[in-house]
């Protein structure tokens, strides 16, 4: 394929430089050659990307607690406020790592506190969760920080 | 008006304006909430906003392409529409499923929606952007499908030319990648890695088709410049789109887990996005110099132009910014990346619905132009909308940079909540930026009600 590809393209730049003519054809022609092989290049990458995953992305702990947590993360709309892993919203603090940061039991502590009704604050909802649920949550924020990051975040405050 | 078909746009536009009017309103809530952060809770809290004010976003904007499609295609095709009742038809499910979706975020706690929306069949909400029910994500998927069947159907029986072409491989490139709406793993690495199979690969990958020939057929309109010309600097610039940008897509996969080559790739190609970019800008003053014809629709041509510009600002000049790993290591999700995603989707897609709006809804309206007292208001809503938003982006790129050296960088970091504290006050500064462009909206929005001295078309 990226032979045919270059192949194309010596053939079209000699076609330019033997008629001194850009024409529309040849431009569609190498949008078509060049998309098609840049998206082939990409599936190329996201296949190899996928063999090396597992040792990185900490799915040997993706327990049904975790699976679970993940589930309450969604439906709670948790990314509308915080980021995970640096995606979401940026009106309240990096979850990836939050584990780490503050630990099980203040995380539990903190979400049944809310909202704190501090005037002025920026005011995090009451979930209603149960015992269960919170210690689901809290397993999946710790898979969470146990992926492989490259290093991210550059300190423990996210 | 050359087809009475085309009349079938006029009420995607309207759509798109009136949900614009809402997107901008609670963009002024959340703005408010930084600073006031007890502003209307529980009643509103924050998240439930930031859902209103980015779908909406994505709702009007899909209102808009689909209006600037039914309204191009039979002019390209030199045909009329294949079905304007199914357009009809369409027009009013996808606003009645925007509007239910959007009451539903409004009131009852999400949880509950998720609950009683079939989220246990299949879980594809509660992710950035793709909050949407599981109902309306079949319905968009439906809507857009016989929206691209239409289209087709009317191109079948008529002209093809490259405008058209490009026109509809970009929305079947939108319908695509947006099936990528419904994987959700268990695993987060894989659920993220293919998130952005959406949200790149529309903005920085298909929408730019779109964006390039409804910009390309505007030109051709308002300068009377040769179609081959336009159509060949069109070819080029979504060649350098999507060979850049689609490895580009690496620049999200630098810290979810994905493997470190990601840095390199992603860093060489997505640096070269700007490219595209900028030609887009080159090509808008260039035909506009090299103009055949003088259209009395001056209004049309400056937000051609400017959509050249602010598009290269936002997403060229914004995004390279911070694209590179060794800089994004320490802007990743700060307000460096809000200041980016304003301005981009306001410079690019944005704008070039409102160029399409601002050239085709006077002919709808049966003129060939608005009267001149009519463009000079809606030119006012131009700088202020634009200016605003200018300043927007300048505000939260201070914001961004104080909050990565305070938080990240320094050597004493501070928490997250003491970091935002301390930034307190551009965040003023960006909701008074807001309040201009709400008025610049609302003068925008005058300017369809003022009259004066028209000529047919
Ligand atoms: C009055 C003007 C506006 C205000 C005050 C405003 C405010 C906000 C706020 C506070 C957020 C949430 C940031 C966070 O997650 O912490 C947001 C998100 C967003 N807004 Fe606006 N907004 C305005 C206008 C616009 C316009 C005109 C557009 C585009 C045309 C836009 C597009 C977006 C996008 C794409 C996001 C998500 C950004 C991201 O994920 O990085 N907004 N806006
Ligand atoms: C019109 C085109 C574009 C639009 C509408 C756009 C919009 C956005 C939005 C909304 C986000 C935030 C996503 C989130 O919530 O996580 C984002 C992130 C990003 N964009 Fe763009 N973008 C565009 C083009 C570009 C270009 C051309 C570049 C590079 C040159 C770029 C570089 C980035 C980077 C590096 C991020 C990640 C920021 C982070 O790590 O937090 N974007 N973009
Ligand atoms: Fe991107």
């Amino acid at each position: 394929m990226a032979i045919l590809y270059i192949l194309q393209v010596i053939y079209i730049n000699r076609e330019i430089a033997m008629a001194t003519r850009f024409t529309k054809s040849m431009a569609r022609n190498i949008f078509f050659g060049g998309s098609l092989f840049f998206f082939l290049l990409f599936l190329a990458l996201t296949f190899d990307t996928n063999q090396k995953l597992p040792k990185r992305d900490n799915s040997q702990n993706l327990t049904a607690s975790v699976i679970h947590g993940k589930k309450l993360w969604e439906t709670n709309n948790c990314i509308g406020c915080h980021t995970l892993l640096g995606e979401g919203a940026y009106f309240a603090p990096e979850l990836g790592n939050v584990y780490v940061r503050r630990g099980p039991d203040f995380i539990k502590a903190w979400i049944k506190a809310q909202p704190t009704g501090a005037p002025g604050r920026r005011q995090m909802p009451q979930f209603n969760f149960t015992e269960q649920e919170l210690e689901d949550l809290v397993q999946f924020l710790k898979y969470t920080s146990e992926i492989n990051t490259n290093n991210w975040p550059p300190n423990i405050e996210g | 008006m050359q087809y009475q078909s085309q009349a079938v746009a006029k009420p995607y536009f309207i759509a798109a304006i009136a949900l614009f009017v809402g997107q901008i309103i609670f963009g002024l809530i959340m703005g408010l909430q930084y600073v006031v952060g007890d502003f209307l809770f529980p009643e509103i809290p924050f998240n439930v906003a930031r859902m209103v004010h980015t779908n909406l976003l994505i709702v009007w904007l899909l209102f808009g392409f689909m209006g600037a499609t039914y309204y191009l295609i039979p002019e390209e095709s030199e045909t009329e529409l294949f079905s304007p009742k199914l357009a009809i038809i369409t027009f009013w499910v996808f606003l009645a499923a925007g509007v239910a979706t959007i009451i539903g975020y409004l009131a009852v706690p999400y949880a509950t929606l998720a609950k009683f929306t079939g989220n246990d069949l299949l879980a594809t909400m509660g992710r950035e952007f793709l909050e949407q029910p599981l109902p309306t994500k079949v319905g968009i998927v439906i809507v857009v499908l016989s929206f691209i069947f239409n289209v087709i159907m009317t191109m079948l029986k008529g002209r093809k030319t490259a405008i058209s072409l490009v026109l509809v491989l970009g929305l079947i490139g939108l319908a695509v990648f947006f099936l990528f709406s419904f994987y959700n793993p268990h695993n987060l690495v894989k659920d993220k890695y293919y998130w952005w199979w959406v949200v790149h690969l529309w903005v920085e990958g298909v929408w730019e088709l779109i964006l390039g020939a409804i910009l390309a057929f505007v030109l051709i309109k308002v300068t009377g410049v040769d179609r081959e010309v336009v159509e060949k600097w069109l070819y080029v610039i979504i060649t350098m789109t999507l060979i850049t940008g689609i490895i580009g897509t690496g620049h999200h996969y630098y810290w979810i887990g994905a493997p470190a080559y990601w840095q390199v790739w992603g860093s060489v190609f997505s640096a070269l996005e700007p490219i595209p970019f900028f030609m887009l800008t080159i090509f808008a003053f260039n035909m506009v110099n090299k103009r055949r014809r003088e259209h009395p629709n001056k209004a049309a041509t400056l937000w051609a132009l400017g959509t050249g510009v602010m598009a290269f600002l936002g997403a060229g000049v914004w995004g390279f910014l911070h694209t590179l790993a060794p800089v994004n290591y320490y802007t990743h999700g700060t307000q460096l990346t809000a200041a980016h995603g304003h301005m981009a989707f306001y410079g690019a897609y944005a704008m070039v619905v409102l160029t399409i709006i601002s050239y085709a809804m006077p002919i709808l309206r049966g003129r060939a132009a608005n009267s001149n007292k009519a463009q000079v208001v809606e030119m006012w809503s131009f700088w202020l909308m634009t200016v605003a938003m200018v300043f927007i982006t300048l505000f939260l790129t201070a914001a961004g940079v104080l909050q990565t050296w305070l938080q990240r960088i320094s050597t004493t970091p501070m928490s997250f909540m003491a970091t935002q504290d301390s930034v307190a006050i551009f965040y003023w500064m960006r909701e008074g930026a807001g309040v201009v462009f709400l008025i610049g909206l609302i003068v925008y929005i005058t300017s369809f009600f003022i009259k004066g001295e028209t000529k047919a078309t």
